[in-house]
């Protein structure tokens, strides 16, 4: 199943990146927290956001999905059908409709809610049904129910939660709520999918498996992957190229082995003094 | 993957009828997704909603007038306070407009049959979308304001009906009340105890319903997701300006349907039934009920209508033993009133829907200790 998802993903995509992002600038008051950002995503990779506290990289994730507003600059996402979406003047939800997923540093969860409840959410926008067809639960709505019931059975599956199904979300243990967290956007059925540090405060093991999740949903599911996360042993692992930012500029670009030899990047995480040291130290 | 889908029904392990009774989920395996989603999934659920059916269709018919009056008031604050929760306990937007949405409801409803000689049928169903609208108009500001100052949004709203309700001479007559005919099915006068008994239980088991339904499916998902967290339910996809105003507007809906009720129950209406206490009252009852709970919406609904007659009847039973004591309870019963509140804020913030949850949870999976999730 997933390399037939990959395969059709791969016929249907046009040449060129999937999300380009150009000139971005956006401020707070004094502070500049993008300066004039470009860079791409391409189709059907799996992209590392790195660079010190404070460099801009949630601030990228936040306009790439609609919550803050660039004051100057352009997002483009590819769509599937060929046509160009200017993200940056599209409220979230549109966002999510086009299939741009995400999660938080801080998971932000439905917390009353079951697991099940959660990641049926995630198939909102693929839903339809209002006020009165919910509340009178007719023939068309109660299918409707059933059909998206079995896509989020596929991902609670995929993502192993069935134990936790029924379960308040609240009440689970923090890894497990990252889980869910990333499940819900799968849900969603992206084709782009933003993880803003999947694996804050986690422990050794956690890491290890959720960044098994992360490759499985890049490879078996063909989604493209944006990550953020300081664990530069982990983003070293896993990633396909690495893209640094610092003070809201992208300082370097490339593979992880050469993002990790680039001067700038040394500089960048370890102050002047151009040692020959390793990245992750300054991690 | 899930639930296999094959199999019809659940699968039942033989068990004492005694054990059947008194557990919930053991023994008892969904195959199909429709039955895991059933809004009753297990067979004692519907066991007790059957006694629980039977008693209401029984009640009418050894209760006296008395009863029966306090019955039809429970009736129509469990659509009132229904509808409340669908804005304050699932969607999360604070309302203190409760009372002045109930006018719109009584008000329209009684001015379409004065002014149009509309049948009250189809006046109680207009008043329903007259306030519903009106209720999306007034919740306009929840698109900026959130928790206590959409709260003062909509304490205008309160003090906006209530000056025109009282001013507004040439529409509502004023402070003069309004005197409906009363309404008719088929030659019964519908305005009797016993026959608006019927009435009241219908709307009331259809509004509960209705909102049963909502709540395990699109749309109803989106209001809960909106008051957990609505940045993730916005960038999940929930259109929050849309999924608020639709909140605004379905809430109004069934507090314009309690008001209307009111206003062909009691034939009379007068704006002393539409003022802020009554729009505090029924928070009352969604709080000591249970927010986000419809069951909860109906438990508050009886307390907070029962509990001023309880304090009376008290009265009366002292009268002889201790007259001193029964003289002193009106005065304590707005005192009781509060102290309810303020215990149930203390000890149980999620209010008797909670309360017999716990009961239910002890039986959930009877007789192993454990319990689900």
């Amino acid at each position: 199943m997933g390399a037939a998802r990959r395969d059709r993903a791969d016929e249907a995509a046009p040449a060129g990146p999937v999300l380009r992002l150009r000139d971005l600038t956006l401020r707070f008051g004094g502070v500049t927290a993008l300066a004039g950002l470009s860079m791409d995503v391409r189709r059907g990779e799996l992209l590392a956001l790195i660079g010190p506290n404070g460099a801009g990289k949630t601030s990228v994730l936040n306009c790439v999905s609609g919550l803050y507003r660039a004051q100057e600059g352009t997002i483009t996402l590819a769509g599937s059908g060929g046509a160009n979406h200017a993200l940056h003047r599209l409220p979230p939800h549109r966002i999510a409709a086009l299939g741009v997923a995400r999660t938080f540093q801080n998971i932000e969860l439905f917390k009353h809610m079951t697991v099940l409840e959660n990641l049926m959410l995630g198939r909102h926008v693929h839903m339809r049904g209002g006020v009165l067809s919910g509340g009178l639960y007719l023939g068309r709505q109660r299918r409707r129910e059933i059909e998206h019931r079995r896509h989020v059975e596929e991902v609670i599956d995929f993502m192993n939660l069935e134990p936790l199904r029924g379960a308040e979300v609240g009440n689970l243990a923090y890894g497990n709520q990252r889980l869910v967290e990333m499940a819900r956007a799968l849900a969603l059925d992206p084709a782009i999918l933003l993880l803003d540090e999947p694996t804050a405060g986690m422990n050794a093991e956690e890491k290890e498996s959720m960044a098994r999740f992360i490759l499985d949903v890049h490879e078996e599911r063909g989604i493209t992957v944006v990550v953020i996360d300081h664990d530069i042993d982990v983003i070293m692992d896993i990633s396909d190229r690495v893209v640094v930012l610092d003070f809201g500029r992208k300082i370097a670009e490339g593979t992880p082995d050469e993002v990790r030899r680039d001067p700038a990047v040394i500089d960048a995480y370890l102050g002047h003094a151009r040692e020959e040291a390793a990245v992750g130290a300054g991690a | 993957m899930g639930a296999a889908q094959a199999g019809a029904g659940p699968v039942r392990v033989r068990r004492a009828g005694w054990e059947r009774a008194m557990s919930l989920e053991c023994g008892v395996f969904h195959t199909r997704y429709e039955s895991d989603m059933g809004l009753r999934p297990w067979p004692v659920q519907r066991i007790r909603l059957a006694l629980f059916a039977a008693f209401v269709l029984a009640f009418p018919f050894f209760a006296s007038p008395y009863w029966l009056d306090l019955a039809n008031q429970v009736a129509i604050a469990t659509v009132g306070a229904i509808g409340l929760n669908i804005l304050v306990g699932y969607t999360g937007q604070i309302s203190l407009g409760q009372g002045a949405f109930m006018a719109i409801g009584a008000y329209s409803a009684g001015l379409l049959t004065m002014n149009l000689g509309l049948p009250w049928g189809v006046s109680i169903a207009c008043a329903c979308v007259m306030t519903s609208v009106a209720g999306t108009f007034f919740g306009l500001p929840s698109l900026r304001l959130k928790g206590l100052y959409l709260a003062i949004a909509t304490l205008a709203a309160q003090e906006i009906v209530e000056w025109g309700m009282t001013h507004w001479t040439a529409v509502t007559g004023g402070t003069e009340a309004i005197v409906l005919p009363a309404p008719r099915l088929f030659g019964v006068r519908l305005n009797t105890g016993f026959s608006f008994y019927w009435f009241g239980v219908l709307m009331a088991a259809g509004t509960a319903l209705f909102a049963a339904n909502l709540f395990r499916t699109r749309m109803g998902r989106a209001f809960v997701a909106v008051r957990d967290q609505d940045i993730a339910a916005s960038v999940i996809g929930v259109n929050l300006f849309r999924t608020k105003l639709l909140a605004f507007a379905t809430s109004s809906f069934f507090v314009g349907l309690a008001g209307a009720m009111i206003a062909y129950y009691r034939t009379i209406i007068t704006w002393e039934r539409f003022t802020l206490e009554t729009s505090i009252v029924y928070l009352a009852m969604i709080i000591v009920g249970g927010l986000g709970s419809i069951r909860g919406s109906f438990f508050g609904a009886v307390l907070i209508t029962l509990l001023p007659a309880l304090i009376t009847n008290a009265g009366r039973a002292l009268q002889d033993t201790a007259p001193a004591v029964a003289g002193l309870l009106p005065y304590a019963q707005q005192a009781v009133f509060g102290l309810v509140i303020i215990l149930f804020l203390i000890f149980e913030p999620k209010g008797l829907s909670k309360l017999w949850g716990n009961v239910k949870d002890y039986f959930h999976v009877w007789p192993f200790a454990y319990r689900r999730g």
